[in-house]
């Protein structure tokens, strides 16, 4: 039912006649059936395993006497004085990747939305083939491209961008692969069209009078971007951000395929931690610390971008 | 206000729309109070008020599309209270018309039908497609129509259900003037040619007054007035009618006489007379009214030439205070000791040329074109302003 | 210099899109390759080989259609749990409104392997057996926030009165669902049936941890990875990059015919 018409308010005075219609409670009861099965999936196998995550958090115990709850909160303060380093790499990784992503994406997005004309359709295509080709042959596929003699880091070599860039810690020698900038790059890639896409929405809805308007009215191309473009961007720049953050913070497997030991991240960890150490108790503190760190961060984030509507 | 029927010459009483005591309440917020309506069979009735009055709620209580706080509809001799949409014989033109856009415009028509388990449906279609005169659009979709077009479909797709009423929310309001001006043309052609009763919402007081036999003119909930259009616009009965059908000048004037047939009123230091029996409420002397004259109703003349009024007419002096010309007529706002901005439309007939802001003027009328009006409400009610207005 | 600073833009899009289609061109054309150990990371020959024979890898045609039977299931569960919670958030008012939206939101909000990580440890305290049916469940449970929000934004903007136009001409309840609400609805389920999909079908992180001894195809690829990667996973990446463009080109195609007949 939709009120549409009604939004005035004006004299309202009690009504006379006592005589009420209840509307039926089958009718008020629609909402709850309908939500009823997805909240409950969502509710047993989303929020109680977080529920049973924290309880194994603070357990002791081994895998042949079993784990019981001892309220030790020690594996939180243990695991991360051991694991800082990978808390700080997963973090420095998934926030520069992000950054890549936007710098690399906009152009993109931009392009798409408002330089395309009949290519647009083609182009969005483009962005969202590879998804159809499984995200971890892609990122072998890496292995290949960025391989010790391949064309890629022959050129990277011969401008002495390597030069530069082991100076600074991200690649090592003449090498790329199993380095800091392999592990980047992989993450940057596969989270490209996450960002893409949001952006491409948000840029595709604005006017394109506004550019005149703005022009029009004395402003620069550059200023244009600055002043208008951008700033009616933002919905897009904050979803895809955080659609790349995410779940690059938490992203094991580019670090693991492209990287070494020394770029492992603290999804890494956790997978091992849980699926070969066996250490439950530690595995699920880690767990509960990223969690915790990217809630956090992204909860800042949304409301210094003041964007509360995401979904 | 209590059970007016006006009588509109086809109406036989069997097949009437009757609202008992209905009203709907939104939690606290009372969108209709409770009302008594009877709507002729076979009438053109219209519901005018501006945006927020209850008209579109009374409708969709109609419709069934709103379950009413209170009292009952009946079509005819039966209830329809508790019958949901799809069981009442009553079919609606939204407002944006609500064309399935997934449909072609034969599918869209052919829908009541087909719910209704008709089978053969082709011959009516194309009937109801010549009725609104688009038999060559039958398989185009809605979005390929124009504005005009998707409103006659609207209107065809409701029509050929035969119900009982035909309720237009709105119908017109997404059409610029012209084609406005056209389709109410073409809707009051079909109404008189199929015989159903209309029910009409409008915010627009000419539409209001060009198609219907009956208007009820709503406010805050409440129905104002009740009546046919002339009978409206001629004996408004309060002042929110006097000012929202059409423009009304209404001055607050003061009781000198009760005496005769005329009631003598005082304002601004003039003598105005009103018909005793035009004034809304009982009047006694030294009695507050507001006096109220249309504006088409008063002749204005030079102050040289206020010699030659003829004697019994009400006048008023003034200052013109702005004149626009809009080819017809012309039309003045005059400040008066009586009033500020009375609007006066002179038709263009001989133009005066002495009639130009700062001439001292004369305005004077009949006073059985007077009207009284009871001085205790709000003497600006129903005036248009920018913001309520589009 | 000048048509340069015009196309900044052009050129730096066009990079990313190459930086972007890189790797599936590199799948390609490896997929044509003979390589001499196992790994298949750099060029040798020219061979059909693996074209010719694409199932001749053990297990990786299992776990293909494996993926595939698990990514139509979850679609169909996802969709059809999703679809229902969109129409009540949309089109009903009622109480917890903030606390069921943010419990959708949240899965997305959540590193993955933060929510396989404790989806296990559910299953492990709860005594469950690892394998398909726990693989479906945690599909189901993260495809769903997309699906209610690609559902939801088609339902936002669907005109609440074309329902009642259609129960006004005597469509029930049922009907009017069948012949407005859905059809209309479709392109938005459409769009999370595809979303669905594509997560479950290429899902890794939630797989991993969840399947037990159960091998999807995405898990097939890690573990060759470590043990050799067969030249057939570049054959069946190919084939089906292929094939999904194939079809969206073939659906530009036709919607497209459809818009000229209709004009005409």
């Amino acid at each position: 039912m939709s009120t549409t018409t009604l939004t005035k308010k004006e004299g309202a005075a009690p009504v006379e006649e006592p005589v009420l219609r209840k509307p039926s409670a089958r009718k008020r009861l629609v909402p709850y059936w309908l939500l009823l099965p997805g909240i409950i999936w969502l509710l047993v196998f989303f929020a109680l395993p977080l529920v049973y995550q924290a309880s194994t958090s603070v357990q002791t115990g081994s895998l042949e006497q079993g784990f019981q709850v001892t309220w030790h909160f020690q594996t939180y303060w243990d695991a991360f004085t051991e694991y800082w380093p990978q808390f700080v790499r997963s973090l420095l990784y998934a926030g520069t990747a992000t950054l890549l992503c936007l710098l690399l994406g906009y152009p993109l997005a931009y392009l798409i939305a408002f330089k395309a004309g009949r290519w647009r359709n083609l182009l969005l295509v483009l962005v969202i083939a590879p998804f159809f080709t499984s995200f971890l042959i892609r990122t072998l596929a890496w292995k290949t491209i960025l391989a010790d003699d391949s064309l890629v880091v022959d050129v990277l070599n011969a401008l002495h961008v390597l030069d530069v860039t082991s100076w600074l810690g991200w690649t090592e020698g003449e090498r790329v692969l199993a380095t800091p900038m392999a592990v980047v790059c992989g993450l940057t890639y596969n989270f490209l069209p996450f960002m893409i896409l949001p952006l491409y929405t948000s840029l595709e809805r604005i006017d394109g009078r506004l550019h005149e308007a703005a022009q029009d009215l004395y402003a620069s191309p550059a200023t244009t971007f600055r002043k208008v473009t951008f700033p009616l961007s933002m919905p897009g720049v904050v979803s895809g951000t955080l659609l790349t953050f995410i779940p690059a913070s938490g992203d094991y497997v580019n670090a693991e395929l492209l990287g070494s030991t020394d770029t492992k991240m603290v999804g890494n960890v956790i997978q091992s931690q849980f699926l070969r150490v066996l250490d439950y108790p530690t595995a699920a503190a880690l767990s509960f610390i990223l969690m915790a760190i990217v809630l956090v961060m992204v909860t800042v984030y949304i409301r210094r971008a003041g964007t509360e509507d995401l979904v | 206000m209590t059970d007016k029927t006006a009588h509109t010459g086809k109406n036989t009483g069997g097949g009437d729309v009757r609202l008992t005591g209905i009203s709907k309440a939104y939690g606290s917020f009372n969108a209709v109070h409770p009302l008594d309506l009877t709507v002729p069979q076979g009438s053109f009735f219209a519901l005018l008020g501006a945006s927020g009055c209850g008209k579109t709620t009374t409708l969709r209580m109609i419709a069934g599309l709103e379950d009413p706080t209170t009292g009952t509809i009946h079509l005819g001799d039966t209830d329809v209270t508790d019958l949901p949409p799809y069981k009442r014989p009553v079919n609606t033109v939204f407002q944006s018309y609500a064309l399935f856009p997934h449909m072609d415009i034969s599918e869209n028509i052919a829908f009541g039908l087909r719910r209704r388990g008709i089978k053969s449906v082709k011959k009516q279609v194309d009937d109801m497609l010549e009725l609104v005169q688009l038999g060559d659009k039958a398989r185009h979709k809605p979005h390929q129509l124009s504005g005009g077009q998707q409103q006659r479909v609207a209107v065809a797709r409701a029509l050929i259900n035969h119900p009982q009423v035909l309720l237009l929310d709105e119908p017109l309001g997404a059409l610029d003037l012209k084609l406005r001006r056209q389709m109410q043309l073409e809707l009051k052609r079909i109404q008189t040619e199929v015989g159903i009763t209309f029910v009409h919402v409008t915010h627009d007081q000419e539409e209001a007054m060009t198609m219907a036999d009956q208007v009820a003119v709503m406010n805050g909930g409440r129905v104002e007035q009740l009546g046919a259009p002339a009978d409206l616009y001629e004996n408004p009965q309060t002042t929110f009618v006097a000012n929202f059908l059409g423009t009304s000048n209404l001055i607050e004037a003061e009781v000198l006489e009760t005496g005769g047939s005329d009631v003598l009123v005082t304002a601004g230091g003039g003598k105005l007379r009103v018909p005793g029996d035009r004034c809304t409420s009982a009047v006694r002397q030294g009695g507050k009214v507001l006096v109220g004259v249309r504006p088409e109703k008063i002749s204005l003349a030079h102050a040289d030439d206020a010699g030659s009024i003829a004697d019994g007419r009400n006048r008023v002096t003034g200052r013109i205070a702005d004149s626009s010309f809009i080819g017809v007529s012309t039309q003045y706002v005059v400040n008066s000791p009586a009033g500020a901005e009375l609007q006066v439309y002179e038709q263009n007939i001989e133009r005066d040329t002495r009639l130009v802001p700062g001439a001292e003027v004369v305005l004077h009328w009949n006073p059985a074109h007077t009207f009284g009006l009871d001085a205790a409400q709000d003497i600006d009610a129903g005036v248009e302003t920018v913001e309520d207005a589009g | 210099m000048r048509w340069l600073r015009k196309n900044l833009v052009v050129i730096a899009g066009l990079l990313t899109l190459a930086y972007m289609i890189l790797p599936n061109i590199v799948v390609m054309v490896f997929s044509f390759n003979k390589p001499n150990g196992r790994f298949n990371y750099s060029w040798q020959r020219f061979s059909l080989d693996a074209w010719k024979d694409p199932c001749g890898v053990a297990d990786m045609c299992e776990s293909l259609s494996l993926s595939l039977q698990l990514a139509a299931w979850s679609t169909v569960g996802a969709l059809v749990l999703g679809t229902m919670i969109a129409f009540a958030l949309v089109r009903y008012r009622f109480r917890a409104r903030g606390a069921i939206n943010s419990l959708i939101f949240l899965p997305m909000a959540m590193p993955e392997v933060v929510m396989a990580a404790s989806l296990l440890t559910l299953f492990l305290n709860m005594g469950i057996e690892l394998g398909f049916w726990t693989v479906l469940i945690a599909h189901i449970m993260f495809c769903l926030s997309f699906v209610v929000t690609a559902v939801k934004a088609r339902v936002m903007s669907m005109d609440p009165r074309l329902e009642e136009a259609a129960r006004d001409l005597y469509a029930g309840p049922v009907q009017t669902f069948l012949r407005v609400t859905l059809p209309i609805a479709a392109p938005g389920i459409a769009a999370g049936a595809l979303l669905a999909f594509a997560l479950s079908f290429d899902d890794f992180i939630i797989t991993n941890f969840n399947a037990g001894s159960t091998v999807t195809f995405p898990m097939f690829v890690w573990g060759s990875a470590q043990r050799g990667t067969p030249v057939q996973i570049n054959v069946i990446g190919t084939a089906m990059f292929v094939l999904a463009v194939l079809m969206v080109v073939a659906g530009q195609i036709i919607t497209n015919r459809r818009k000229k007949t209709a004009t005409a």
